[in-house]
């Protein structure tokens, strides 16, 4: 890979948003490539927006994308993916899963969720919590999502599929892979 | 192959690498991960410490008879600390011993932007600050070499961005440190005023041998590039300020205090211009400036917040502005389903309570829909602030007031002001939140959880036992029994003594019990059961509906129900 990578991984905290930074970390540094992850810890992980970037490339130093640079944004919830559409360039491409989960002022009452489409023209919208229910676990989300962003990375399947065995526990990997190569394909 | 290594692992491995024996902590985010990963270590004696002026006495004296140690410790967590470690940095060490401080720009997980590099100033501690996860493990040894050839103390400074950013680590072998002889010397560890004088004396000839040799220091480089922009950086920052500033020549500090001054001036004079760029308090800017040289940055960047490359650029570079954000309905953070702490409040607000709050997951309950918290100033302090309302406003203030703090932060700071609250003969009410872990950092086992760092079975505190041996008046109670919780609350407020209510409840990630999940039928739509503010449950036009994804089945809301249209879930 020449130029730098840019990716920015959204969703609701407890959606295994760290779990997919550290995949694609491990990833990248398997390829050879130079890689940098900020992640977020504490308490915005309970049940909060919660984002982490990762960067890929010889010429990376700050661990941050910043906005207008993220060649990819995976995003794991709909307003998740609205909220930080902001960070892609402008041929930048968006993923994410169509699923909503409502946020506490929503849920109160006292705001609307916000049902209108990202305005991203390279956008790849799906439902992942069906493809992930299907590989066997609604908590599989990230991985049908990963699966997707691998279509646009060229780096060969069996790299992909050794790093989620590396990252995830052993007894969830059958599920995993299902799930990856859900979203490979879909 | 090199491994992704977060600041946090690397810090850990350094420790490892360096020869370190002993690990005392605190909690607290961004640098709980640290401990956790020396304890993945056998040869490092690892423990969570009630809290930082504990863990720093427990390395210190580990340092004292030979060993390297570490403590490790939030920028706030350093104040808790701040009282070993001024004294300790005039005795000075045996062991080397090294502060992990983690500063969080922009409060990511905080109540204050306090700049551990202030404190370095103060206590005089000569302070190293990381660029990333590889300088985290070269520094943290390094840091053991300074402490040792220069007899001190030695701050590990990072923030939020280092400490939880992961970036490739060449790892190396742990190194053969014996333990030093120990020979009593009263002259350097008693510090007594006579004795502390001479150690004082020491200190400053330390402090200016140190700032000589830190301008041949390699951690401190100059990179020159183009000469009409002179950059003086440190830490995370150098990575945005390389970002975003390619072609200016940057003066990179590894040792953050004391400064080289001999180096500062040699670059200043090279370049045109001469800016510091650094997050938080203008320290490198006044240092510098106070050598008699002309320098800027804090008119710009400002004391608030985490800097980027991209506002690095706006502000230093072509001015260009970064895209923003679209307005759209926020999604702070909430309680978990099934957290203990939701009922409980819930109590206390059908009470109409003032509430002296704390520092843990239940800070939470300050925002909507629970809206129930008077204060949160720092670690323990509800319990000193309730008896101080009432010494202004009289006991009946108290009958409608509670102090309300987590377990591990009543063992961190909540006993002493119990104790002063019965002996000022006060009738004030503490509620203990004992859901058996320290939480909010991720759970940590403490004092009171009856196991250790590993997870293995340690002696546990008795609370129960330890507030009653206070004075104070103990009830204990699930606060998932909501009808008798309120009840003992409204007993113990009104009462005319010191009382503890101990709501015991596990945290609902730690209880692994698959429970069924609840389900509403004929709901009328009244909204009682949204006042307790759980995300499982969400309001329709056709009445309250359950997200069985989310639902723990902990079945409070069957318990708030007025029509009974709850059912399932725990009984």
């Amino acid at each position: 890979m020449m130029k730098n990578t840019n990716i920015i991984i959204v969703g609701v905290g407890g959606q295994g948003i760290l779990l997919t930074s550290k995949i694609l970390g491990y990833l990248a540094l398997d390829m050879g490539e130079n890689v940098k992850v900020s992640e977020v810890h504490g308490m915005s992980q309970r049940g909060g927006s919660v984002i982490t970037h990762v960067r890929i490339g010889r010429d990376v130093h700050s661990p941050l994308v910043d906005p207008g640079e993220a060649d990819f944004v995976l995003s794991f919830e709909k307003l998740e993916a609205l909220r930080a559409e902001y960070f892609l360039k402008k041929d930048g491409v968006l993923i994410s899963n169509t699923q909503e989960i409502l946020p506490m002022p929503v849920i109160m009452g006292n705001t609307q969720y916000p049902h209108i489409d990202p305005k991203q023209e390279k956008a790849v919208l799906l439902d992942a919590l069906k493809l992930a229910e299907d590989a066997g676990s609604a908590r599989a989300v990230n991985i049908v999502l990963l699966g997707v962003l691998s279509r646009f990375m060229d780096w060969p399947r069996e790299k992909w599929e050794s790093a989620i065995e590396a990252c995830v526990p052993a007894k969830t990997l059958e599920i995993n892979l299902k799930a990856f190569r859900a979203g490979a394909k879909a | 192959m090199k491994k992704l290594m977060i600041g946090n692992e690397a810090v850990a491995r350094g420790a490892y690498e360096a020869g370190v024996r002993v690990v005392c902590s605190y909690p607290g985010t961004p640098s709980t991960e640290i401990t956790e990963f020396c304890a993945k270590y056998p040869e490092m004696n690892c423990q969570w410490a009630p809290n930082e002026k504990v863990a720093v006495e427990t390395s210190f004296g580990a340092c004292m008879v030979g060993a390297r140690a570490l403590s490790c410790m939030k920028h706030v967590g350093v104040n808790v600390a701040a009282d070993p470690l001024f004294t300790a940095a005039y005795t000075g060490v045996n062991g080397g011993l090294v502060i992990a401080a983690a500063d969080d720009p922009f409060m990511h997980s905080s109540q204050n932007e306090q700049d551990t590099r202030m404190i370095a100033r103060s206590s005089h501690i000569p302070t190293l600050e990381p660029a990333d996860s590889q300088e985290c493990l070269d520094y943290t040894k390094l840091a053991y070499e300074i402490s040792e050839q220069y007899d001190t103390p030695v701050f590990l400074r990072l923030t939020t961005r280092l400490a939880h950013s992961r970036s490739p680590v060449e790892t190396g072998e742990r190194a053969d440190v014996p333990l030093k002889d120990y020979e009593k010397n009263p002259g350097k560890y008693v510090m007594m005023p006579g004795m502390a004088r001479k150690r004082h004396l020491v200190v400053e000839k330390r402090e200016k041998k140190l700032t000589k040799d830190a301008d041949s220091l390699p951690i401190n480089r100059v990179e020159m590039r183009d000469t009409k922009l002179g950059v003086v950086c440190g830490g995370v920052v150098y990575q945005y300020v390389r970002e975003a500033l390619p072609d200016a020549s940057v003066l990179k500090l590894g040792m953050t205090y004391p400064l080289p001054e001999n180096m500062i001036r040699d670059f200043a004079a090279k370049v045109e211009k001469l800016v510091v760029i650094e997050e938080l308090e203008p320290v490198f800017e006044r240092d510098i400036r106070n050598l008699g040289i002309e320098v800027s940055g804090k008119d710009k960047t400002g004391l608030q917040g985490e800097l980027s490359a991209a506002k690095i650029r706006q502000l230093f570079g072509d001015g260009a502005e970064a895209p923003q954000e679209a307005a759209l309905p926020g999604r702070p953070p909430v309680l978990c389903p099934g957290c203990p702490h939701r009922a409980t409040f819930f109590a206390m607000k059908k009470l109409g309570l003032t509430v002296f709050g704390d520092i843990g997951c239940y800070t939470l309950c300050a925002l909507p829909p629970i809206n129930l918290m008077d204060s949160t100033l720092c670690m323990g302090a509800s319990v000193g602030m309730a008896h101080g309302a009432e010494k202004a406003r009289g006991k009946e203030f108290s009958k409608k007031a509670v102090a309300v703090l987590g377990d591990s932060t009543f063992i961190h700071s909540g006993i002493t002001p119990l104790v002063d609250a019965v002996y000022g003969g006060a009738s004030t009410t503490t509620v203990i939140l004992d859901n058996r872990i320290t939480g909010m950092t991720g759970h940590q086992q403490n004092a009171a959880s009856g196991k250790n760092i590993l997870g293995d079975p340690a002696p546990q505190l008795n609370l129960e036992a330890l507030c009653e041996a206070i004075g104070a008046t103990v009830r204990v109670c699930d606060p998932h029994n909501l009808k008798e919780f309120t009840q003992i609350l409204k007993e113990e407020t009104e009462a005319d003594h010191v009382s503890v209510v101990i709501a015991r409840r596990p945290c609902a990630l730690l209880d692994k019990r698959r429970k069924e999940p609840s389900h509403i039928e004929n709901c009328r739509n009244c909204g009682a059961c949204m006042k307790i503010g759980c995300p499982a449950l969400i309001k329709t036009d056709k009445g309250v509906v359950i997200d069985h994804t989310l639902c723990v089945g902990c079945g409070l809301c069957k318990q708030v129900c007025p029509f009974g249209a709850i059912q399932g879930g725990e009984e």
